[in-house]
């Protein structure tokens, strides 16, 4: 038996922090709050912590534990986007192990076979296989009458599906978004657009399969409108944001900085500000890492042959911390977006703290300064657009399933 | 006499141009532009001379043009140039080179700066690319073009050739014309000429004109008739064969019809009004021979002539500091 004891409780389901303490026994949560703490108990002083649930990261491009527990990931979504694609039941079953005990992975099946947008992939047997919920990868299935059929299918097996949202007839070749940044840099933009056509179509789409959809990166004010409709209207349809998108705006390729290649590509300030608007309202309901460490061999090259993505999972609790540090959110709901979303999109029983709930639990230390230094990543790689910059937490503790790891 | 102040800014040395390398236009401020200019002028008798156009001042300096990208004529530039200034030229081609082995390009800088190269020109076709291995090499790094992003040696050959013809460029309206989206000439023209005082019209049909172009400072134009009409400069850009397949342009000859630049087309510019063209031309497309052949109106000719010049002068200039010129350590 485990006390957690002077901590400041975080449930995602509550309006505010509260004093007090917890309470574990074997795998899961005894008891929370004014606990009479049994003599025999092991005892963990929290004084100056949030104890919070474990961070779900939906969709990350690689399982690195290292960077996962420096910010508290207990689990994570893996994308479909593998060497090979997952999308075959033994390649699921396998991501689905790798990370165990003190780490789960849930693997995201590949919609089509390949992702190539073109051939259903064996849903319920990656289902049966370990698979969380269903994933266009990095790519855009660019036949509606395919995604349809995707979306139909997984609706019967009760599967959301994860997309990203770019049409790629406007994306095709684009590694920036249309403005003056990617004009002075002389770099293959698209208009901002191609989110809000893709994000409009699989909304007409979803709402005509009765399935549920979730948008994983949401990065314009069109993009967040068209989801505010689809909420308002009383559609399943969820998205998510990635601390980039809040914290850059295009400006931050400038001087070709690889690093912030992303997918989508960063926008304008104006959707920036959007983004924040949106995790503020409730639009958004996950923030997520996008977690994709890359090496020299693939961001050390020109700008439009570097492969998109960042090494996001260091900096996701740093980032997020900001938002609550700058008013536009509390903690709990910080957590919401961290944890308890992310896990009931995934139908985990994970994100909560609550009694009997699995002890998948972490304390953070809201102030513990730290700067980001690409040369000292936890991470398998440096990749960040954040380097050199100054910011606050980080874990100091992770619990999986009752064990401190 | 490098190391007297220049008579306009009156600074000495290195402070006229105090950039290790010419990556683009983009770094230069004006002054640093006109510097290159007047530099460039001093090399242009000396190309004219009927003899022997020697001058030995980077004997002993190893240049290395790598060109990833082909070209024929901004390569037989820059190796004349070179050659001129008396420097050791070696020319390097991706076709015949390790990069289509698959090697990358950092190991490619890497390698080319091991040989001890003292300045390299630098050709590639992705945007950025020079700059990647300019941040790699210790000798100073000329960019001869990457990608669409830009090509400073034209945008100074450009300047001075409309220089030598209209004596100056405060207020000088200037059309340039063309593929601007994919082009690394024009994004280099505007930000030299605006900085140097021209005002500055690009004319594109609308598939081909770049996205928040006005921040260039520059008047976006469709109709090339209103786009023309009283320039002092006609500059036409070369369209690419595979964009008027139907994905950019409907057809060549739409193309011309719109935007092709024909002796009555150029009667709506000024009546002494030049025409430019970076080369190699499309004739009967973007541009007529009637108008490119007129030695009264155009400057075609001249731009390849300044081109040399220009190349000796960046040359000699970002050479300087390793020659031990006074001033200039």
């Amino acid at each position: 038996m485990i006390a957690i004891v002077n901590a400041r409780l975080c449930d995602p389901a509550a309006d505010a922090l509260a004093d007090g303490a917890l309470l574990v026994e074997g795998e899961t949560i005894a008891a929370i709050g004014a606990v009479d703490i049994p003599a025999d108990a092991e005892r963990i002083d929290a004084r100056g912590m949030i104890l919070a649930p474990g961070i779900v990261d939906l969709g990350v491009f690689k399982t690195d534990k290292p960077a996962f527990h420096f910010s508290g990931i207990t689990r994570a979504a893996l994308m479909p986007d593998q060497t090979p694609v997952l999308d075959h039941p033994g390649l699921v079953q396998h991501a689905a192990r790798a990370g165990k005990p003190d780490f789960w992975v849930h693997p995201l099946g590949a919609a089509t076979r390949g992702l190539d947008g073109t051939e259903l992939a064996e849903m319920a047997m990656m289902k049966a296989a370990g698979a969380r919920a269903i994933a266009t990868g990095r790519r855009w299935i660019a036949d509606s009458g395919v995604m349809l059929h995707v979306l139909r299918y997984a609706a019967a097996l009760d599967l959301t599906v994860v997309t990203h949202s770019e049409d790629g007839g406007l994306t095709h070749h684009a590694v920036a978004t249309d403005g003056e940044t990617a004009t002075r840099l002389g770099l293959p933009s698209a208009p901002a657009c191609a989110e809000t056509i893709a994000i409009a179509r699989d909304i007409a789409l979803a709402r005509e399969a009765g399935a549920r959809l979730h948008v994983r990166l949401v990065t314009t004010a069109a993009g967040f409108d068209l989801i505010r409709a689809a909420k308002a209207e009383g559609l399943p349809v969820t998205c998510g944001v990635s601390p980039a998108y809040l914290f850059l705006n295009d400006q931050a390729v400038s001087d070709f900085r690889t690093f912030a290649r992303l997918s989508p590509p960063l926008r304008d300030e104006r959707d920036r500000l959007a983004a924040i608007a949106a995790v503020a309202d409730g639009t958004a309901d996950v923030l997520c890492s996008g977690h994709d460490p890359r090496g020299p061999e693939d961001k050390r090259l020109p700008f439009a042959d570097a492969a998109p993505g960042i090494a996001g999972a260091e900096t996701l609790l740093p980032l997020a911390l900001n938002l609550v540090r700058e008013g536009h959110i509390g903690e709990t709901r910080m957590m919401a977006l961290l944890a308890a979303n992310p896990a009931r999109l995934l139908g985990l029983d994970a994100g909560r703290l609550a009694v009997g709930a699995p002890a998948d639990l972490i304390l953070i230390d809201p102030d513990a300064p730290w700067i980001v230094d690409s040369d000292k990543m936890a991470a398998a790689a440096g990749n960040t657009p954040f380097d050199k910059l100054p910011v606050q937490g980080r874990a100091r503790m992770i619990m999986k399933g009752g064990v401190v790891r | 006499m490098t190391s007297a102040a220049s008579p306009d800014t009156g600074l000495i040395g290195r402070a006229n141009f105090p950039h290790r390398h010419l990556l683009g236009i983009a770094n230069l401020a004006p002054h640093e532009i006109r510097f290159l200019l007047d530099e460039a002028a001093r090399w242009v008798a000396l190309n004219r001379t009927e003899s022997r156009k020697h001058d030995g001042r980077l004997a002993g300096l190893t240049q290395i043009n790598a060109f990833f990208e082909n070209s024929t004529r901004t390569l037989l530039s820059f190796e004349i140039a070179g050659k001129r200034l008396g420097a050791d030229v070696v020319n390097m081609h991706a076709a015949q080179s390790s990069v289509k082995k698959g090697e990358t390009l950092i190991d490619t800088a890497v390698t080319l700066n091991s040989m001890r190269a003292d300045v390299i020109v630098i050709r590639h076709m992705s945007s950025g690319a020079v700059q990647l291995i300019a941040d790699k090499v210790d000798c100073p790094v000329l960019n001869a073009g990457d990608g669409w992003h830009e090509h400073p040696t034209q945008g100074l050959l450009d300047a001075l050739t409309i220089r030598r013809r209209k004596g100056g460029f405060e207020g000088l309206i200037v059309t340039i014309c063309g593929d601007i989206l994919h082009s690394r000439v024009a994004r280099s023209n505007m930000l030299c000429l605006t900085a140097l005082g021209c005002q500055v019209r690009v004319c594109a049909p609308p598939t081909l004109m770049p996205p928040a172009i006005e921040r260039y400072r520059v008047t976006p134009f469709t109709d090339f008739d209103a786009a023309l009409d009283g320039a002092d400069v006609a500059m036409m850009l070369r369209i690419q064969n595979e964009r008027m397949e139907g994905g950019f342009l409907p057809s060549s000859r739409e193309y011309h019809m719109l935007y092709g630049l024909t002796p009555e087309r150029l009667k709506r510019a000024k009546p002494d009004a030049i025409v430019m063209h970076p080369g190699p031309m499309n004739r009967g497309i973007e541009i007529l021979s009637g108008v490119a052949d007129d030695p009264a109106r155009s400057a075609i000719t001249e731009q390849v002539e300044m081109g040399v010049a220009v190349r000796m002068a960046c040359l000699d200039v970002l050479t300087r500091g390793q020659r031990g010129i006074e001033g200039w350590a």
